[in-house]
């Protein structure tokens, strides 16, 4: 059973909608209806299928559609006709109690402009969701204490968030939104409002999350390189309508029209995806702080067979493997810095993928990516790459 | 066109009052009762404060809301009052504005609510609040007497609707500018309408209510003097003593007391209108993060 399942899903607004559906549904487009009947088309005649787990991306220019959509999925907008299925039941039918039971528990909505409480504290921020539902002080802040650490905000749990920077804001919005534990997330142009670079933090940062977590998302933006990364599956929308869907390949090598061709145009798959958007957090252990033994441990830990090795202040120094740190605990020496090998790769941030997939043929290792005072930044992974190129993370009905 | 015969706009009116006191009278009584209650139990309160012990606690408050020159305006106000020998009708007036801001509360909070809800009651109530707001205080002593009698109630009671407009209309207008974001927040969070309400809307909308709330009190004391016409006790009566013996010593001292306690409450209450740094409230944060700086150590 799919997560989420649209069907034939209108939006008119306007003083009688209803009577407008019948006018779409024998073709009249959006634009005579504004003009003959004063009645403003949102959505169109929408279907689509997220399944658990997957993020769907949706896309279009402003106007398109977008946020009508997204809202029409816990009913902060009223559709007009059709049905939302969320595991099988459908949301449109469901009461008052019933829908605010299935915003509590199922479906949490990540905004644009935050939509923080300005009087609450950032933890009681995060908690909000778990107060509207009652749960008790001591264990929705305990929960919210969980969720500002897992979005790095350790040390604000006291501020109001004016004192916050847009990225720091944000990233309370997205912990609100888990601290409920909904398996749904809604997010319209979530990443919009902020600068580029924590822009790509975010994006980052929503995906390692995604990994651990699995949610299943629906994500708007109106920027192709975003949906590219985030996105398993893209609908483009037009005029209230989905103009398109499949996964990102699919929709660069065949686009439907050229509505769809003008989002995708200048975008070669092959240039876009650098060093910087698909290296994964690098784990790496501190020369001066590690003996051999914390090398041997954090391998095994994280169940690797190598390791970088950084100095105190973070430049790369090599790497080690598991079979010499293990050689080296058996013959009872303990110096780590001798066992060091620094015949690695190494990229900047910005390297394009045809830069980087030669190092490959090179270096057994995994690539370091380093910034320009040679401090680890990242790891890419031969899988990794592979999987950037093909675009594919899942089928997308 | 314009007619010959008078339309009866003052016969009905009177005649209605008539009716109404005739057939309502207990519950009139009922209502002077309560409202005298309220007047003479915070009297009783406010005068059994020792006044140095009264005016310390003033002086602190002024200095945690507003600031040092407020604190210092406090102390020296109130020192002046008492020297002057009007500490008890200060009291009494104080408890004529408590008691008539108390109940415009009570009643205006819901009503600017009930308007901020509803595009339907805000229509009702708005030229009603208007009218109310623009027709001469004076007017509304005429009835109040007829229905309360002379004294403090009456007083209150025209107060009381003199004053209630800014609060309510205040409350509306906070609770309306509440940004359309944070409450879509809310609700796709799953917060009922009461949620709604109490947690986000009205919280927020609390430094205008405080502005309003400092309208109503301004206004309140602006009807001291009327209402000592109709024979409320008070620096009221002072002032209006000093105009009928013609004497101008009292009436100036009764004035200055009015003016005093005027602009401390305008001072006090405005502060908590805007969430400003002041310096009382700064130092007393500070004071609290070191305690617990030092404890977590
Ligand atoms: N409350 C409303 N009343 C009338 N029309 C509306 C309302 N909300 C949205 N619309 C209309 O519905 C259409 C879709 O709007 P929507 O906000 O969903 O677009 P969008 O794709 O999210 O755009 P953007 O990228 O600018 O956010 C637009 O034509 C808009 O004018
Ligand atoms: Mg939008």
């Amino acid at each position: 059973m799919p997560k989420v399942e649209v069907n034939g899903l209108y939006k008119v607004f306007g003083s009688s909608p209803l009577q407008i559906i019948p006018l779409l549904k024998k073709g009249m487009n959006k634009a005579t209806i504004f003009k003959k009947h004063k009645h403003n088309v949102g959505v169109n005649d929408i279907s689509f299928t997220v399944q658990e787990g997957e993020v769907f991306v949706i896309m279009g220019f402003s106007g398109s559609g977008k946020s009508t959509l997204i809202r029409c999925l816990n009913r902060l907008i009223e559709p007009t006709g059709g049905s939302i299925l969320i595991d099988g039941e459908d949301i449109t039918k469901a009461s008052t109690s019933r829908l605010r039971e299935i915003r509590r528990k199922k479906i949490a909505m990540v905004f644009q402009n935050f939509g923080l409480l300005p009087h609450k504290t950032i933890l009681e921020n995060i908690a909000f969701g778990l107060e509207i539902q009652n749960i008790s002080r001591s264990e929705r802040n305990e929960k919210a204490a969980e969720m500002l650490k897992l979005v790095g905000l350790e040390g604000y749990e006291n501020a109001k968030p004016a004192e916050l920077s847009g990225g720091m804001q944000q990233r309370v919005g997205l912990a609100r939104a888990l601290a409920t534990e909904a398996d749904i997330l809604l997010m319209d142009e979530a990443f919009s409002a902020l600068d580029p670079l924590i822009r790509r933090d975010m994006q980052n940062e929503l995906l390692s999350l995604q990994e651990k977590m699995k949610k299943t998302i629906i994500f708007i933006t109106h920027d192709l390189d975003e949906a590219l990364k985030i996105g398993d599956c893209i609908a483009l929308m037009r005029d209230g309508e989905i103009v398109q869907t499949g996964p990102a390949e699919e929709i660069l090598q065949n686009p439907a029209d050229d509505y769809v061709s003008n989002f995708t145009q200048n975008v070669n798959r092959v240039e876009i995806i650098t060093a910087s958007s698909i290296m994964r957090r690098a784990e790496a252990i501190v020369l001066e702080k590690s003996g051999i033994r914390t090398a041997a441990h954090t391998m095994k830990e994280l169940g690797i067979s190598s390791i970088f090795v950084t100095d105190r202040s973070g430049v790369l120094l090599g790497i080690v493997t598991i079979d010499k740190v293990s050689g080296l605990i058996k013959k009872g020496t303990e110096a780590l810095a001798n066992i060091i090998d620094n015949d690695i790769q190494t990229v900047r941030p910005e390297a394009s993928i045809d830069e980087i997939i030669p190092l490959f043929f090179q270096s057994n290792y995994p690539i370091a990516v380093i910034d320009d005072e040679g401090k680890l930044k990242g790891i890419i992974f031969k899988s990794t790459v592979l999987a950037g190129i093909s675009g594919e993370k899942g089928e997308c009905v | 066109m314009i007619l010959n015969s008078k339309i009866p706009i003052g016969d009905v009116t009177e005649n209605g009052i008539d009716w109404l006191t005739e057939n309502y009278s207990e519950f009139f009584t009922g209502i002077r009762d309560s409202i005298e209650t309220i007047i003479d139990g915070l009297f009783w309160f406010l005068i059994s404060i020792p006044i140095p012990i009264f005016i310390a606690l003033i002086v602190l408050i002024a200095w945690y809301l507003s600031s040092k020159g407020t604190a210092a305006f406090a102390g020296i106000g109130l020192f002046l009052i008492q020297n002057m020998g009007l500490w008890e009708k200060t009291m009494e007036t104080l408890a004529l504005v408590g008691a008539a801001t108390l109940i415009t509360l009570v009643i205006g909070l819901p009503l600017g609510i009930l308007m901020s809800k509803s595009n339907i009651a805000e229509k009702i109530l708005r030229p009603v609040l208007d009218f109310m707001q623009t027709m001469p205080a004076f007017v509304y002593l005429i009835p109040a007497v007829y229905f309360f009698d002379l004294g403090a109630v009456p007083g209150a009671v025209a107060t009381i609707i003199f004053a209630m407009p800014p609060i309510v209309r205040l409350t509306n207008l906070g609770i309306r500018q509440v940004p359309g974001d944070v409450i879509e927040a809310s609700k796709s969070f799953g917060a009922t309408s009461w949620q709604l309400l109490f947690k986000v809307q009205v919280p927020l909308a609390v430094p205008t209510i405080m502005a309003g709330l400092n309208q109503t009190i301004m206004l309140s004391l602006s009807m001291v003097v009327i209402s000592a016409m109709i024979g409320a006790d008070g620096l009221g009566r002072v002032v209006y003593e000093g105009i009928t013996q013609m004497n101008m010593g009292k009436g100036f001292e009764g004035g200055l007391a009015v003016v005093i306690l005027a602009m401390l409450l305008d001072r006090i209450t405005q502060s908590l209108s805007a969430e400003q740094n002041v310096s009382g409230k700064a130092y007393v944060k500070n004071l609290l993060a070191k305690r617990v700086k030092n404890k977590s150590v």
